[in-house]
């Protein structure tokens, strides 16, 4: 079973029907004990109960940059192998990781205004996951244009991977603009500095988000091959008509 | 190679005739400018202070502005068709038409930044340190608003999407324009850092800007 054995759309559903429950099943559950795990997770000395905000919050956030990052792959597919259902994937994951965003931005504001006294802060990782957010909305409106799909990807595939390169420049760049934020304390050299008790639930959390978004990716790319297949009909079904 | 410079030379003459719309770019440049006092009020203290900033935001908007034609017109008249089926590579002759691109619209965004830092109240320095770096930065915003319009010419839209999808892109280029600007002016922080990063930026968007639009003028024309 190869990636190329899934280009057809038909072998894709049948495969993605039988996955999909199980899928489904494995994100209620990892998800259901990741929840219970941050719910009885201890209070932290300084910011009380609130730190279960972060529980949300940092899988949210690592959701919305790998999402980018499928997209960029199925992007690749698009415009170096033709693969038939990687635009399908790259337009489906562009509003999930849209609302991961949002999700993300939303959770941190919440977090803001107990920690730092204020919703909104210009601070350099807010500011630059603002601005992901607005570059996945600038490419959901480039999807809904332009009325062919299969131009409208090639546009948004190259549009995808400028967007890849960028990324990185932005965030580089917004760092140099402003910095209040506390620095990463998850992923960096010498181990994490976050305690036990917090960074296995976390752990469970983020594999639980990334659960989920698989599953609702391969949902929303089967509800795509099935509006595609649903417009070629009626297109054929107005062309009788018209014959 | 000569094909490149003919190319160069046949689009800065076309920009420059009556019909070619560089100027309009200074126009509204300087239009933009002038309206900031009726914005903030005409206390020129504050002015000066926030004149880098309008001034880079001016000329950001202006090259933009300016992007949109830059294959729109040579894909109505049919000569987009005759350069991607040229033998010349399709990327340089991308770039040889941002080259000349900036030089007819670019350049005179930065010729004209001595006059509008007079009207915001910047003394000389600060306006040579605004042309300096807009002379470092311009190319960057030139080079990857092509992507914009290269997706605009093979969509068939142009205008408010591209701007919305080429906007974030640029705000490196003013993060690090600003900051150099405002490095000569305010004073604590250092000059070279910022520049030679803006610089860098330019070389960057040199690179993967033409690449870029010559892969959506190669997959999206037909």
């Amino acid at each position: 079973m190869t990636l190329i054995d899934l280009a057809n759309p038909t072998r894709f559903l049948a495969l993605s029907a039988r996955v999909l429950p199980w899928l489904a099943a494995a994100t209620v559950i990892v998800l259901t004990i990741g929840l219970y795990q941050s719910a009885t997770a201890p209070d932290d000395y300084q910011q009380g109960a609130t730190v279960k905000i972060m529980f949300i919050h940092v899988p949210n956030a690592w959701l919305s940059m790998f999402v980018w990052g499928v997209m960029s792959i199925a992007s690749l597919g698009t415009l170096v192998w033709r693969h038939p259902l990687a635009d399908v994937a790259a337009k489906a994951a562009a509003p999930i990781g849209a609302a991961f965003t949002f999700l993300a931005l939303l959770t941190g504001s919440l977090w803001g205004r107990p920690m730092w006294g204020t919703y909104w802060e210009w601070d350099a990782r807010l500011t630059s996951v603002l601005i992901l957010f607005l570059m996945y909305l600038g490419l959901m409106a480039l999807w809904r244009a332009v009325d062919d799909p299969s131009r409208a990807a090639r546009a948004a595939a190259v549009l995808t991977l400028v967007g890849a390169i960028n990324l990185p420049i932005i965030k580089f760049s917004v760092d140099w603009w402003n910095t209040l934020h506390q620095p990463a304390s998850v992923m960096r050299m010498g181990g994490s500095t976050l305690d036990k008790s917090f960074l296995i639930p976390l752990l469970v959390m983020a594999v639980a988000f990334t659960l989920l978004f698989v599953t609702l990716h391969i949902a929303a790319m089967r509800n795509e091959i099935l509006r595609r297949r649903v417009r070629s009909l009626q297109m054929m079904q107005a062309s009788q008509k018209a014959a | 190679m000569t094909a490149l410079s003919a190319l160069i030379r046949r689009d800065i003459r076309i920009a420059l005739r009556v019909g070619g719309g560089a100027l309009i770019g200074v126009l509204f440049f300087l239009t933009v400018v002038v309206l900031m006092p009726f914005a903030v009020g005409p206390d020129l203290a504050l002015l000066s202070r926030l004149g880098p900033a309008i001034l880079w935001l001016g000329a950001l908007l202006a090259s933009l502005l300016t992007l949109d034609r830059l294959f729109m017109a040579d894909h109505e008249d049919g000569s987009l068709d005759l350069i991607t089926m040229s033998r010349t590579p399709l990327e340089l002759a991308c770039a040889a038409k941002a080259l000349a691109h900036w030089l007819a619209a670019g350049l005179p965004l930065i010729v004209a930044t001595p006059v509008l830092g007079l009207l915001l109240n910047l003394d000389m320095v600060s306006t040579g340190a605004v042309a300096l770096t807009l002379l470092a930065g311009t190319p960057a915003l030139t080079f990857t608003g092509m992507i914009g319009a290269a997706l605009a010419v093979t969509l068939h839209r142009g205008g408010l999407l591209m701007a919305v999808l080429v906007l974030p892109l640029s705000i490196p280029v003013l993060i690090f324009g600003v900051a150099a600007s405002q490095a000569v002016i305010v004073g604590p922080m250092n000059f070279g850092a910022p520049f030679s990063i803006l610089c860098a930026l330019s070389l960057v968007s040199l690179v993967v800007g033409p690449f870029a639009a010559a892969a959506s003028l190669k997959h999206g024309l037909d």
